[in-house]
């Protein structure tokens, strides 16, 4: 039952990632590429937990840890740039 | 039969959070203007990874003991999601993305820039002379 559930759960996130990338390439404004790519970062933190519980190893989570917190970094860096000018003032 | 159970709930975990996910990313692709996009990812797929990482740590935990790890990113994600969201909405309102006629709501940053002064002032210099 988990494997079929692993499955299903893995399509879906790559047609996720798929359509976070349609969005990031034509993306009228940049805000919108911005959020494309956090909620592309928020889908390969689900995608890296999924290969996890695939291979039975517990170690991925750190990975998806790591991601977690740059990519939140990058998102508030690249808001604040569009923001001020300037990422510190 | 708890085995049976166990696996059922993650199994309705792991689907629940790809369903949730990718539909935050259709409102992504699908929606009309950048204010009803936020809406899709900044609430809809938090809540579909928060899913995953959830029935990921009833798995690990099923062998040997609870396993809080993943609970980690799951709080991390719901706590950070907001802010982005809300830095997002900010940079936007300073770009002056056009609303569609449809979103509702009228910030004032959005308000087209009239003259202050209202007063006429008579045209010098480049009237013909009577």
């Amino acid at each position: 039952m988990i494997d079929t559930a692993l499955w299903i759960a893995l399509a879906l996130f790559c047609a996720a990632i798929v359509l976070n990338f349609y969005r990031a390439v034509v993306g009228p404004s940049l805000p919108d590429r911005i959020l494309a790519v956090d909620t592309m970062y928020m889908n390969s933190i689900a995608l890296i937990v999924l290969f996890g519980i695939w291979v039975n190893n517990k170690d991925y989570f750190e990975a998806a840890l790591l991601i977690a917190m740059l990519g939140f970094v990058s998102t508030i860096a690249v808001c604040k740039y569009l923001l001020r000018g300037d990422i510190i003032e | 039969m708890l085995d049976t159970m166990i696996e059922g709930a993650i199994a309705f975990m792991l689907i629940a959070g790809g369903a949730f996910a990718f539909i935050g990313s259709l409102g992504l692709t699908h929606l009309k203007d950048f204010y009803m996009r936020l809406h899709g990812p900044s609430k809809t797929t938090t809540l579909g990874v928060g899913c995953t990482l959830i029935g990921a740590l009833i798995f690990f935990s099923r062998e040997d003991g609870p396993v809080i790890q993943e609970l980690l990113i799951t709080i991390f994600a719901f706590i950070t999601a907001p802010v982005s969201a809300h830095m997002l909405a900010k940079s936007a309102l300073h770009h002056k993305l056009k609303p569609d006629p449809r979103t509702r709501g009228n910030p004032v940053e959005l308000e087209s820039e009239k003259p202050r002064h209202t007063i006429e002032e008579s045209p010098q210099g480049d009237s013909p002379l009577p």
